[in-house]
């Protein structure tokens, strides 16, 4: 398990906390210059911040007790931006030198792990982008550390090839035992690799929690930003009939049970993918639920998934989005300008304060 | 031909090279790496015998040496010897001289080390006297060597200092460069012209030899 709080003002204010469990992977995700690399250098040892608790196995930073491990004493593997090979090194060298007891054939079982058999004694110039970065992740692994870092590992190769890394990625990692943090700015890569998620923006972490329950149920408006939600409008809690409602322009919309007063305006999300279609020539299951008609107002396709914008009908100016597969599209004819009708499924709307 | 002063010069840029490569090293790794205040005068001040006429540093470096100063008073007591107008006070004073060909090089190498590669050192256990040795000395290497050769030329050719504080005594302190200016003025230009000659061919060797070193390192 590693925990980690951080704080500090300068040179770029902190306010951190984080937990991830051995074996799991926690995604930090924030915009640019939000501070995440900087959390992972705290946790590296490479900065030394104000104030804190950063445990591992042991205590290796602990601003009460004035103490603070040195990088080469906190056994972590790093994998840098740029990968950081020692380039006047091959391969085999460079992992090598990692090794508290090195030795050879470790080195050909950790390449083997990476799927870079057989290129031992070439150079790192001699290698392509997605080699870079194995060998990095060999190297980091190299050390038997207690956690693995890795800073934005995917960003220095082209989209093919890391589609490919990802892949192996997520194979490794079941065979990886520590607490592992990718640091990255692309949710889609930390909705696929990761099982937790921590959004930072300003260098304050806002929400730790699940992938699923970040980017479906963010607890601010700021997170649902900064974790690109779609559909994010405003409402107000009614009661009608004893049973509190969301009054959402002209419609009136079921919600789960709620502590949030009647009367008060808040703003609520629904994701994208989370919206159910009426099929046209037969019912289809949850249709009674927050039933909406609405017209199609344009529809972009992207690797089998369309994204159907919509507005919906009265006078409600606002366009809401629905993610469905591309043969739902085809097999129901969906069109620009068409009426469709949908369902917002009460247990997928989120309600955030205002 | 002057065999002795050609001994004399040679002599004193091997000494004055090889030291020059521990002093060097330290001055040029403590103002990559270091962060202290005065690091832009301690920079300026190794640079400043590249753009004083030899003449000035020789002056002072005279004055400092005088047998009443502190510097000379201590090697008095210690060698029992004048510093000025002796083989090691030419030494010292080109150590002085050729300091900024040995430590600009070196610090422009250690400057392009990209600092992950520190770090990255550092995380994969390293300590810092192993990453020097392991990662930043190799690829520092290119520089490392040209400041050597650098000074070891530059120390060859100089003449202003030498005459400031060396003066002109045979197998002590005449270098080639003094005994080529005494036969031009003592209308000798064939022994001249040799001399120049060897200084010639000993500078496009040397400078030959930076190039294909690190024209060749470049490559790996």
């Amino acid at each position: 398990m590693l925990d980690v709080t951080i704080k500090q003002q300068q040179p770029i204010p902190l306010e951190v906390q984080l937990q991830c469990a051995a074996g799991e992977m926690l995604a930090l995700v924030g915009p640019s210059g939000s501070g995440k690399t900087t959390v992972l250098r705290c946790i590296a040892g490479l900065h030394k911040p104000h104030q804190g608790l950063i445990r591992s196995q042991t205590t290796w930073f602990d601003s009460n007790h004035e103490l603070n491990y040195s990088p080469q004493q906190r056994r972590v593997g790093m994998v840098f931006q740029n990968y950081a090979l020692f380039p006047h090194l091959t391969v085999m060298q460079n992992i090598l030198l990692a090794m508290q007891k090195p030795q050879e054939h470790a080195v050909k079982a950790l390449l083997e792990q990476v799927h870079l058999s057989g290129l031992e004694s070439r150079y790192p110039s001699q290698l392509s982008g997605g080699q870079q970065q194995r060998v990095a992740l060999a190297r980091a692994l190299a050390r038997d550390p207690e956690v693995l870092l890795l800073d934005e590992p995917f960003s220095a190769v082209d989209k093919v090839t890391r589609r490919k890394l990802y892949l192996e990625l997520h194979a490794l990692r079941r065979q990886l035992s520590m607490p592992i943090i990718l640091v990255t700015h692309d949710l889609d890569e930390a909705a696929m690799l990761a099982d937790q998620m921590c959004v930072i923006h300003q260098g304050k972490t806002l929400q730790q929690g699940t992938v699923e329950d970040v980017l479906n149920r963010p607890q601010s408006l700021n997170v649902a930003r900064l974790t690109d939600a779609r559909n994010v409008f405003e409402g107000q809690i009614v009661q009608v009939e004893g049973q509190k409602k969301l009054q959402w322009c002209e419609q009136l919309l079921e919600i789960a049970d709620t502590d949030f007063a009647v009367g008060s305006n808040v703003y609520w999300i629904i994701a994208p993918s989370k919206i159910l279609l009426h099929q046209r020539r037969r019912p289809s299951r949850g249709e009674q639920e927050n039933p909406v008609q609405a017209i199609i107002d344009d529809m972009i396709t992207l690797r089998g998934i369309t994204t159907v914008l919509m507005k919906v009908t009265g006078h409600n100016p606002l366009l809401i989005q629905m993610d469905i597969p591309e043969h739902v599209v085809e097999r129901n004819q969906l069109q620009r300008g068409e009426h469709i009708g949908l369902s917002l499924l009460q247990s997928a709307i989120h309600l955030i304060e205002q | 031909m002057d065999w002795q002063a050609l001994e004399v010069s040679l002599k004193l840029a091997l000494v004055t090279s090889l030291s020059l490569l521990p002093i060097g090293l330290i001055l040029a790794y403590s103002l990559a790496r270091g962060k202290f205040r005065g690091k832009y005068l301690a920079e300026a001040l190794i640079t400043l015998p590249l753009v004083l006429p030899p003449t000035v540093l020789g002056y002072f470096l005279l004055v400092g040496m005088d047998s009443n100063s502190a510097a000379g008073k201590l090697f008095y007591s210690i060698t029992g010897d004048n510093l000025a107008f002796s083989f090691s006070g030419l030494w010292f004073a080109s150590i002085i001289y050729s300091l900024p060909f040995a430590v600009q090089p070196m610090l422009r190498a250690l400057e392009n080390i990209a600092p992950e590669l520190r770090e990255a050192a550092w995380c994969s256990g390293l300590s810092r006297w192993k990453t020097f040795i392991k990662i930043e000395l190799p690829l520092a290497w290119s520089g490392i060597l040209t400041g050597l050769i650098l000074s070891f030329c530059h120390t060859l050719g100089e003449f202003g200092v030498v005459l400031m504080i060396g003066g002109n005594i045979a197998g002590e302190t005449r270098t080639l460069s003094i005994a080529i200016y005494d036969s031009v003025l003592a209308f000798d230009q064939q022994q001249a012209m040799q001399m120049s000659l060897i200084l010639l061919a000993i500078a496009v060797i040397t400078v030959t030899a930076i190039y294909r070193f690190n024209h060749r390192l470049l490559r790996v």
